[in-house]
């Protein structure tokens, strides 16, 4: 496979552009797609404090490194969730990546700020623990940038994740949720800051790429509160229907209920091999 | 040849001498939710693995709360 722009031996095929590329131009690809997305959305000017909110993972510490890189003023944000071994290790790859580039990183702890961990929110707050963990997180992100006097919040979201949250609205009928859902949001208060996504054209195997090239060294395991996190099951669920066997009848309706809704028994009409069923026999 | 996993982390040992994609085939990855790394560099699911290499499939997919 060849690297569409030099020709040399490609590293990565990016199967939504029909494209390859080798290492230096997919780096360049992919900053071009951060200048393309801070440009259209006004995301901020080169003048403006930048606060990134980072999590020790792949797409916070991409965006970071690419941002330090275009010369923008930013300061890192890590917010210490206090979970476990988990949180240890992350903030850990945070403070080497400010330290290793000289550029400042605040850390607040979850516990202090909001009066508990988030095992704790978890099991306190019956609601699903990313769901908890997420509203701390706005809220703080929102509280330190509004502090420290930034105007603009920038986090990891990637192209994965908008299509997960996007799938997932439509899915549930939020009709609320949608037009709340976009790369770029005003302020629409003084105590509200503007909150920006400039990985939003990028997917996640994009960043992922992108750390791996430029030695970032990223947390790789997942958070032990994921497992099982509906994002993450949108977000199977969506790769699996880009894979040209499920069109072809290799896969079954049945798997895709259990990958949206984990644990919970699959509907009889749902239960049956696609390519076992002549068309005229498909339950309506 | 073998074959780094994560989350759990973890290694298999699969046939080698054939394509990258027919190696995730046989583990029923899909290409597109992990990078392929043999020693430093990435590799595309076109290239040839050996019997004597390493490759990790790190997984690309993470997620939770925003």
């Amino acid at each position: 496979m060849k690297c569409r722009k030099c020709g040399d031996a490609a590293v990565l095929e990016l199967r939504r552009h029909n494209a390859a590329f080798c290492a230096p131009d997919f780096l360049e690809f992919f900053r071009n797609q951060i200048r393309e997305a801070i440009r259209k959305y006004r995301m901020f000017d080169r003048d403006e404090p930048v606060l990134v909110a980072v999590s020790g993972g792949k797409d916070s510490l991409a965006l970071w490194d690419v941002l330090i890189d275009e010369g923008y003023r930013t300061t890192g944000l890590y917010l210490d969730l206090g979970i476990f071994d988990y949180s240890v290790e992350s903030k850990a790859k945070c403070e080497a990546f400010a330290a290793a580039r000289q550029v400042p990183l605040l850390i607040r702890r979850v516990e202090e700020e909001v009066g508990a961990p988030v095992p704790i929110i978890k099991s306190v707050t019956r609601r699903p623990p990313c769901s908890g963990c997420g509203l701390s997180k706005r809220y703080l992100m929102n509280r330190v940038a509004l502090d420290e006097g930034l105007p603009v919040v920038a986090t990891g979201h990637n192209l994965d994740d908008e299509a997960a949250t996007l799938f997932g609205s439509v899915m549930h009928w939020q009709t609320d949720a949608l037009p709340r859902q976009s790369p770029a949001l005003a302020s629409t208060h003084p105590k509200l800051v503007r909150r920006v996504k400039p990985l939003y054209r990028l997917s996640e195997r994009e960043t992922a790429a992108y750390a791996f090239l430029r030695k970032i060294d990223y947390i790789v395991e997942e958070c032990p509160f994921a497992k099982g996190a509906t994002s993450i099951a949108h977000k199977q669920v969506l790769d699996r229907l880009e894979v040209p066997d499920l069109a072809e009848g290799d896969d079954s309706t049945s798997d895709l209920w259990l990958a949206l809704r984990p644990g919970e028994p699959v509907p009889p009409r749902l239960d049956f091999r696609m390519s076992q069923q002549p068309a005229d026999a498909v339950p309506q | 040849m073998k074959v780094l996993l994560r989350n759990p982390r973890r290694e298999v040992e699969v046939a080698g001498n054939r394509r990258v994609k027919d190696v995730l085939r046989e583990l029923e990855i899909l290409p597109e939710t992990v990078l392929v790394i043999r020693g430093d560099d990435l590799i595309t699911a076109d290239q040839h693995v050996a019997d004597a290499d390493t490759i990790e499939l790190r997984p690309v997919m993470s997620g939770g709360g925003a």
